[in-house]
């Protein structure tokens, strides 16, 4: 039997059993042993109770995606089992509880290892050795899980041992040895299986003494990473999922300074963020699609102040409060056209985890040499998502504040008296310059009403069109001066038979996707759109027109981003793959997709409301 | 810490050369006139103050005044004064708005304020009415009074300011008469000066749509005890002292907050001004500071994070170090 070095491993549970802290134990242990991993976590909008699961991906090379296949399932429960079994592949294992579960009632597949272990008498027995209660051993299970797993895989107990020790310090250290009782006792449990077993089963992780140095890490974290490094140091939010974890890990890491404020609700937040701002420090808050909602006065405000302000949006599933901790791409458009009024703003949404600290980095870059709010459109998918990477590309950021106002500026309007002119549009640059309080000559006023170049309200006519195209104009400004790597990639061969179009956080996907159609004798490319306001509206249209055959990628109904290409290039995009369930789309989904697209599998409908035919594509797979 | 003028500064310094369109006789006048007053006595270099308005006929004050002044959006001025404030202490930071702005649509942020105790002044001009949208009644109008613009009489309970901010946190409460010069910027420079949230709500004639509450049925003498007296009452002709003198003495401040909440609603016919209430609390400032320990060295704003080269300084080797494996 061929030996696959690669796994995918899944755990699931009711809500607050330790769903999260076996898949953290598994996913460093394999971290630990120099592997390379991606895990996706599922819940419900709940605290305790409901059904969660976490699926980790490992394998000995770079992975930027989660697949639907199940090679191991972890589980003491029956809920989990009855869910999840029938995703466990013929060749895979499911590691379960005969006293909770009856493999009767499960769907598996023929082939499948059955691997019963008795957790409570597991616990049971770690309990007389340590002499710790029993009852208190419960979150223990979890541990057992792990190591179970483990042994299956045959790795050895040493990186299970070592991440142990790396997760419990201190006061906690003690946990070591009571978790390592248990790890034996599992290992035990499996070892004296029958040895055709343990032959049969042909996942086999093998540690790696040579892989670099990795961060294990999720979107949410590189987010508060990038920002920190970027200067913010005044964050504002209100709790909501699943932006909350960025607010939190800065509150948490209080050693660089960043004033956090949780604030009592999304319209303090942005406007809080917007006062800070004003007086020159970095600023940002973050949420999701209802606290955004609330934002969008505030961000009109902030336009035509001309206020760099920075807001990262969570995406998640919508409308209204929607499928709360799921994932969607569903505010492409509310972002570009929120808000009364037309103003600039730049929206750029990451494709990767690493990009996600690079575009927290550059969006306070961007916000302070445009003096305009900066969008910024994550999602749940990668916030919540583990992954190994390796660590981030710094020695290229530069720090750019845009225009500040000089001496000889400040010198000038302190000579006129007449306050400063910080909306004054006759400058060369596009951009005025901006004084921050606290300097003499530098006062000014704002205003949310139109106003003249000192900030005083004026309805005059004249003052209202030029100080309305002054903003405006910045989308130009900005196409001009952003870097076109910054505004758009296209990754893959050229010349492509088939070219994916998508944007965010699909990109991990779409990057293992190429070799997998490849390895199918399908020749793909991909695009991905990185900034969307202003839209790369030429050098995109010459690209799409260039390809041969063009298939859209989205997770939301509408498929925004269509939307968007056919208003900038009047380019229609007619195949499409789509998935509006909540759920990410895996590897396998995205490939048999384009392979039945490919092959002219898919009938094509004719759609009333975009006046074309449409060859479509739903997705549907996961719980 | 906010500086001081060496040699202040004259009340025309104060002034911007913007047209006023406040219709004539407005109390909010005498309030912009007492604030300016004020900040040059205080001696408030107008570089370093920031005065933010909310939106109405009250939120143009900071329009005609020389510093950095921002018009900020209907209800949101506590917020956008605080965002500053705490971005950089080193600004006076004056939050001025109406009572619709402050007492209606931004209820949520004054409560919340109190909660903080931002060092700031939060200025209120309550004229029962809304002003700039032609005279719906202000959650301050009280039930039954039917002002000039309302089509029938409110059925709508007014609420009690100064007993919500007592109740929230405010640590400096006080009520003053915008056509009372001398008490106005008295109580405005105290505001200013508290170290803490100071509230202060103005009385605010606008004669055009609150035709009850004129300046003339304020300056109408009333009967207390056989005798004519003034409608307006001192805090001080009522013995009260509302200022506590040890923080933690629970009893204390139980008894001026009890003795506070009686004299802020109206006592038969007439209306005590003055400072009903004032406690010495840690500052937002001073509470982020005990938590984060480089704000007690840098404010947010003067944290170094580029070099001359305008490389990021920020080191995250430790925040690495948690995550590599
Ligand atoms: C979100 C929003 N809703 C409504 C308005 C319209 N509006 C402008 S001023 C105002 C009321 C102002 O009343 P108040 O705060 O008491 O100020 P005054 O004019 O009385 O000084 C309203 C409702 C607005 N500007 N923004
Ligand atoms: S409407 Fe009333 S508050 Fe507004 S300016 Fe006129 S008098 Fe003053
Ligand atoms: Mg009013």
């Amino acid at each position: 039997m061929k030996v696959v070095n690669e796994v995918s491993w899944m755990i699931g549970g009711p809500q607050g059993s330790g769903v999260d802290s076996s898949a953290t134990l598994f996913a460093q242990a394999c971290a630990t042993a120099g592997l390379w991993i991606f895990g996706k976590r599922e819940y419900h909008s709940n605290i305790k109770g409901k059904h969660s699961y976490f699926q980790v991906r490992v394998s000995n090379q770079p992975i930027h995606s989660h697949v639907d296949d199940v090679h191991i399932l972890a589980t003491f429960e029956e809920t989990t089992a009855k869910l999840h079994a029938g995703e466990i592949v013929k060749t895979g294992a499911l590691i379960y509880d005969p006293t909770k579960i009856k493999l009767d009632d499960l769907d598996l597949k023929s082939g499948v290892i059955t691997l019963p272990i008795d957790f409570n008498l597991v616990l049971r027995q770690v309990a007389e050795e340590t002499g710790v209660e029993y009852s208190k051993l419960s979150i223990m299970r979890n541990t057992i899980a792990v190591a179970a797993s483990f042994a299956l895989l045959r790795v050895e107990i040493e990186s299970l041992e070592k991440t142990l020790e790396r997760m419990y310090t201190g006061k906690k250290s003690k946990l070591v040895a009571m978790n390592m009782t248990a790890v034996q006792k599992a290992y035990r449990a499996v070892e004296i299986l029958p040895e055709e077993l343990h032959a049969q089963f042909p996942y086999h992780l093998v540690p790696n003494n040579n892989t670099p140095k990795r961060l294990l890490i999720n979107g949410a974290t590189a987010t508060a990473l990038g920002k920190l490094k970027g200067g913010c140091r005044y964050q504002t939010y209100y709790p909501i999922s699943p932006a909350t974890d960025e607010s939190v890990y800065l509150e948490s890491h209080n050693q660089y300074g960043c004033a956090v404020v949780q604030c009592e609700d999304e319209i303090a937040a942005i406007n809080m963020a917007i006062g800070a701002a004003t007086t020159g420090v970095r600023a940002s808050t973050s949420t999701s699609g209802p606290g955004f909602s609330l934002m969008q006065e505030g961000l009109g405000w902030a336009g035509m102040n001309e206020v760099p302000v920075v807001v990262f949006d969570y995406q998640r599933g919508g409308p209204s409060t929607g499928l709360p901790t799921r994932h969607e791409q569903g505010d492409l458009m509310f972002s570009l056209f929120g808000g009364h009024g037309d103003y600039p703003r730049l929206v750029f949404s990451p494709g990767s985890i690493a990009d996600h600290f690079r575009l927290a980095f550059e969006s306070f870059n961007y916000a302070e040499k445009f003096q305009t709010p900066v969008i910024v459109l994550n999602d749940k998918f990668l916030a919540n998502s583990t992954q190994t990477i390796l660590p981030f590309k710094e020695n290229d950021l530069v720090i750019e504040r845009g225009h500040l106002a000089t001496e000889d500026d400040l010198k000038n309007a302190k000579s006129e008296g007449r306050g400063f002119p910080r909306f004054q549009p006759d400058v060369k640059s596009g951009i005025s310059s901006r004084p921050l309080p606290g300097v003499e000559g530098g006062h000014y006023w704002m205003t949310g009403d139109e106003h003249d170049d000192y900030g005083h309200i004026t309805e005059n006519p004249e003052n209202r069109k030029k100080m309305h195209e002054k903003r405006m104009k910045k989308y130009e400004l900005i196409l001009q001066q952003i870097p076109l790597d910054r505004q758009f990639s296209i990754h893959g061969i050229p010349n492509a038979d088939i070219t994916l179009v998508s944007w965010g956080t699909m990109f991990g996907a779409l990057m293992d996707v190429l070799p997998a159609l490849k390895e199918k004798n399908i020749n793909a490319n991909f695009i991905n759109i990185r900034m969307l306001s202003p839209f790369p509206s030429a050098k995109v249209a010459a690209f799409l027109k260039s390809s041969k055959k063009l298939v859209l990628l989205e997770h939301n109904y509408s498929m925004q981003l269509g939307q968007l290409i056919r208003l900038h290039t009047g380019i229609l995009i007619t195949s499409r793959i789509s998935k509006y369930t909540g759920r990410p789309m895996s590897l396998n989904e995205i490939v048999s997709a384009t392979e039945k697209i490919f092959n002219g599998e898919v009938q094509e409908e004719k759609d009333e409301t975009l006046d074309a035919s449409i060859e479509r594509v739903v997705l549907t797979y996961g719980l | 810490m906010v500086s001081k003028l060496q040699v202040p500064l004259t009340v025309a310094a104060y002034k911007s050369d913007v047209h006023n369109d406040w219709c004539p006789g407005c109390g909010d006048f005498g309030i912009l006139q007492a604030l300016q007053q004020a900040l040059a006595e205080l001696g408030l270099p107008p570089w370093e103050t920031m005065v933010f308005g909310g939106i109405g006929c009250s939120g143009k004050v900071f329009n005609y005044m020389a510093c950095y002044g921002v018009h900020t959006l209907h209800g949101r001025v506590l917020p956008f004064a605080m965002g500053a404030k705490l971005a950089n202490p080193d600004l006076e930071v004056i939050a001025v708005g109406g009572d619709g702005d402050g007492y209606g649509i931004g209820a949520g942020h004054f409560v919340h304020a109190g909660r903080r105790n931002v060092d700031m002044a939060y200025i209120v001009l309550n004229n029962e009415v809304y002003g700039l949208t032609k005279g719906q009644a202000s959650p301050t109008l009280d039930r039954g009074q039917q002002t000039k613009s309302l089509p029938l009489p409110n059925i709508n309970d007014g609420i009690k300011p100064l007993a919500l901010a007592l109740v929230t946190g405010y640590t400096w409460i006080g009520r003053s008469y915008a056509f009372d010069g001398k008490h106005l910027k008295e109580m405005i420079k105290q505001a200013i000066e508290h170290k803490g949230m100071a509230l202060l709500d103005i009385i605010q004639p606008c004669p055009t749509y609150n035709d009850l509450h004129t300046a003339e049925w304020f300056n109408k003498k009333v009967k207390e005890e056989e005798k004519s007296v003034s409608k307006l009452v001192t805090v001080e002709e009522l013995k009260h002292d509302g200022v506590i003198k040890d923080p933690t003495n629970r009893d204390e401040v139980f008894e001026k907050q009890r003795k506070a909440f009686d004299l802020i609603q109206y006592r038969g016919e007439r209306i005590p001004i003055g400072v009903f209430y004032q406690i010495k609390l840690p500052t937002y400032i001073e509470r982020m500071q005990s938590q984060v320990p480089m704000l007690k060295k840098y404010s947010p704003v003067r944290i170094p994070y580029a070099d001359a080269n305008h490389l990021p300084t920020t080191d995250l080797t430790d925040a690495f170090e948690e995550i590599t494996f």
